[in-house]
């Protein structure tokens, strides 16, 4: 990379003490506090970070690195040792000079026990190895052991380490405590108590990350169950966020549930475009269909979670209506399918042929940078006007924007939206009542919508559509063409704070739909001569080059979770 | 019906809270106040003392729940409670409690108190009630028996009006 990208606008962190133990003979130097997951605040270090550090794995259920410490599932049971003490409160040392280590005649819980300086922690002895499987044994005593109906299935904590440290049989004869099954715990999710490990990850983040003090164990010893208050619904924006942390199956979301077996989905990382914080997400996909949304860890974005109603927003990607024909129509005297190559002539000539000032470009912010970036250079050599449509609604306190674009900064960046988004539309509008706007290109947006009705667009001499599902304006189009969800495409969007991340393709475009910026490519470089790139790399390295504000970036610098650029205030 | 508080109940529950250097301490005394008046904790209770403590129901629930001794239900007129810790499980209390059940018509195995459908009566298999030289024993609401057999149990139940 050449020039240095600003990143996070953190403060530098202050310097922190290191101590050093040893975990399982490997000797490592350890911050002697870390973060606290929900103030920030400096607390001692762990065990279990000391191991993670370490890259030592740990089992364990109820710890999570983003929530309190509950310490009640006993996976992460250890052995350790501290060096020893002679009574003058000195070191006693072994003959070779190394400190004797006076070894805990009890484990302890990784997750809840602080390190001290000079601390062995055995995770591979036969000792520990045996805690493991008596936890484990416990913790299946009750339950149903339903892995052949459980959504939870091949993403199981139960699984893993049933594999690593469980019985072939169960030793338990009793009869088994039965609790409540498929219990509507709230509008997104359906709850099953008897695969419930009691762990209380889901009330720990319901409480201290959403806010909403909503879930808690009723009941006592082995009837303890995991509930919502009698009568009222487990419903906040980020009540799916538990179905992830649910070790086990006991939580599942209504929307994947029975849909399917998680070891066919192919995982593709990409980004929420639901609002223009850019919640970071995989998609899991099979045979060309998304099944899911599931946040991807970025801390400088969404921590470890997403919102319901973004994770929910991927039914219309399937649609039975999406526009899969390239379309020439005469709007109310029918149409007919042409090709890519057709329409791109076409229109190129249209351009060319169009005088300057006489065109204008509407494009969504819910675009791609390159997308945008492409559309701008049309617009600078047709001295169009353009602009985007705002979406702006209420947003909340943790992941929710206000502005429900995900790409506004990218279309303001690219020069495609005014400053204030929107402002520009009037004009247009205005310009088309008036007879100066004769061609209008719209991509992504109903303006018919937003103020641009269809008596206007009846009077343009060209009107190009590039939608995804059809709609009033893509009726009334010379040239409809069908676009992609981001999640058949690779692209990059800016979100609210200037974070420039990038996003994979996940499934085929349907149909003859393909990637706006192929097209665009293509109509660039007859309308312009220029023949850019037809890779993404490409195009986006270009850009980067051609835009202040991205300068400096690379495609493949972005990684996987993005970098941050200054927004020019 | 809405659910209220009498002037007297309602002055106690402050005096409760006033003890406490945070409200929500005063959850268990404030529960037993409410028990010790009306006889149970109604889900409107439960509500009531969440709302009074700036908490929300769940966790007052939660409580509830994990309190046997916390009715959730009204109880039947007479309590009768069978002792089933080890003396007297080893006295002949899970007989005991069979029996008091099956006279009454309850089921011994289902879990915690359990009322008859007239309401006259209610069972609970206890944990100690703290006289194990005299298994097995029982109480009928504030009456406390010893060494019962089922002979005795059925007197003392027929004595219940």
């Amino acid at each position: 990379m050449s020039a240095p990208v600003a990143t996070e606008p953190k403060p530098a962190p202050p310097a922190v003490e290191t101590l050093k133990v040893k975990v399982d003979g490997l000797e490592i130097a350890v911050p002697k506090t870390m973060p606290d997951p929900l103030t920030g605040k400096p607390v001692p270090t762990t065990m279990i970070q000391a191991c993670t550090l370490a890259r030592t794995d740990v089992p364990h259920y109820c710890y999570h690195p983003k929530l309190p410490v509950a310490g009640n599932c006993r996976m992460c049971l250890v052995e350790f040792g501290t060096p020893a003490m002679g009574p003058d409160r000195k070191p006693v040392l072994n003959p070779d000079g190394t400190p004797k280590i006076a070894k805990s005649p009890r484990p302890a819980i990784a997750c809840a026990t602080p390190i001290s300086p000079g601390m062995e922690i055995y995770t591979t002895t036969p000792g520990v190895k045996a805690m493991r499987e008596g936890v484990l044994e416990f913790l299946l005593i009750n339950h149903p052991l339903d892995c052949p109906i459980c959504d939870q299935a091949g993403e199981c904590k139960l699984q893993e380490y049933s594999v690593d440290y469980g019985q072939a049989t169960s030793r338990f004869v009793e009869p088994k405590v039965h609790k409540p099954k498929q219990v509507d715990l709230g509008p997104r999710i359906v709850l099953d108590d008897e695969r419930c490990i009691l762990c209380t990850r889901c009330i720990r983040f319901t409480k201290d990350i959403a806010g909403d003090d909503a879930l808690g164990i009723v009941n006592r010893g082995s009837y303890n169950t995991l509930s919502a208050y009698p009568g009222k619904a487990f419903d906040n924006n980020y009540t799916l966020n538990t179905v992830d942390l649910c070790p086990v199956g006991a939580l599942t979301s209504k929307d994947f549930r029975f849909q399917m077996r998680v070891w066919f989905l192919k995982e593709t990382k990409s980004v929420c475009t639901s609002c223009a914080t850019g919640c970071n997400i995989v998609i899991g996909a099979r045979e060309e269909k998304v099944y899911r949304y599931e946040p991807r860890e970025n801390d400088a974005v969404n921590s470890s979670w997403m919102c319901d109603s973004g994770r929910l927003n991927y039914k219309w990607i399937g649609a039975e209506n999406r526009l899969t024909e390239i379309r020439r129509q005469n709007p109310g005297a029918g149409g007919e399918k042409i090709t890519w190559t057709t329409a791109a002539k076409e229109i190129a000539d249209r351009l060319l042929a169009a005088k300057p000032g006489t065109v204008a470009i509407v494009a969504s912010a819910r675009q791609t940078n390159e997308e945008l970036f492409l559309l701008s250079q049309l617009a600078k050599k047709l001295n169009a006007l353009t602009d985007s449509v705002p979406r702006i609604q209420i947003g909340d306190k943790l992941l929710l924007s206000a502005d429900r674009n995900p790409n506004s900064n990218g279309a303001k960046l690219t020069g495609i939206a005014p400053a204030q988004l929107g402002s520009n539309l009037r004009k247009i509008a205005e310009g088309i009542g008036k007879g100066t706007i004769k061609t209008l290109l719209v991509f992504g947006e109903d303006v018919t919508r937003h103020g641009i009705g269809a008596d206007l667009l009846a009077k343009l001499d060209t009107l190009v559509a590039s939608e995804i599902l059809p709609n009033q304006t893509t009726k009334l189009a010379h040239y409809v063409l069908p676009g992609c969800a981001h999640a058949e495409k690779r692209g990059t969007f800016t979100n609210g704070k200037g974070r420039v991340q990038k996003f994979m393709k996940a499934v085929e475009p349907r149909g003859d739909a393909r990637p706006e910026g192929e097209f665009l490519h293509e109509l660039v470089a007859a309308v312009n001569g220029n023949p850019g790139f037809t890779s993404i790399e490409g195009l986006f390295n270009w850009m980067a080059r051609e835009i202040p504000a991205f300068n400096g970036l690379t495609w493949g610098g972005l990684g996987d979770t993005g970098v941050t650029i200054v927004l020019p205030s | 019906m809405a659910f209220s508080v009498p002037a007297n109940l309602e002055a106690e529950i402050t005096e409760l809270i006033s003890h406490y250097p945070q409200k929500r301490s005063a959850s268990l005394m404030i529960l037993h106040a409410v028990q010790e008046h009306f006889g149970w904790i109604s889900q409107e209770a439960v509500e009531w003392i969440a709302a009074r403590l700036e908490l929300q129901p769940i966790n007052v629930y939660e409580l509830v729940t994990f309190y046997p001794m916390f009715r959730r239900e009204p109880a039947g007129k007479h309590v009768v409670k069978v002792c089933r810790t080890l003396s007297c499980a080893l006295g002949g209390s899970h007989e005991l409690h069979g029996h008091v059940c099956q006279k009454l018509g309850l089921d011994a195995h289902a879990h915690g108190l359990q009322t008859t459908a007239d309401g006259k009566f209610s069972v609970e298999f206890v944990e100690c009630l703290a006289s194990c030289g005299t298994a097995p024993v029982m109480m009928c609401n504030e009456d406390f028996h010893q060494a019962v057999t089922a002979a005795k149990a059925d007197e003392i139940l027929g004595k219940c009006a």
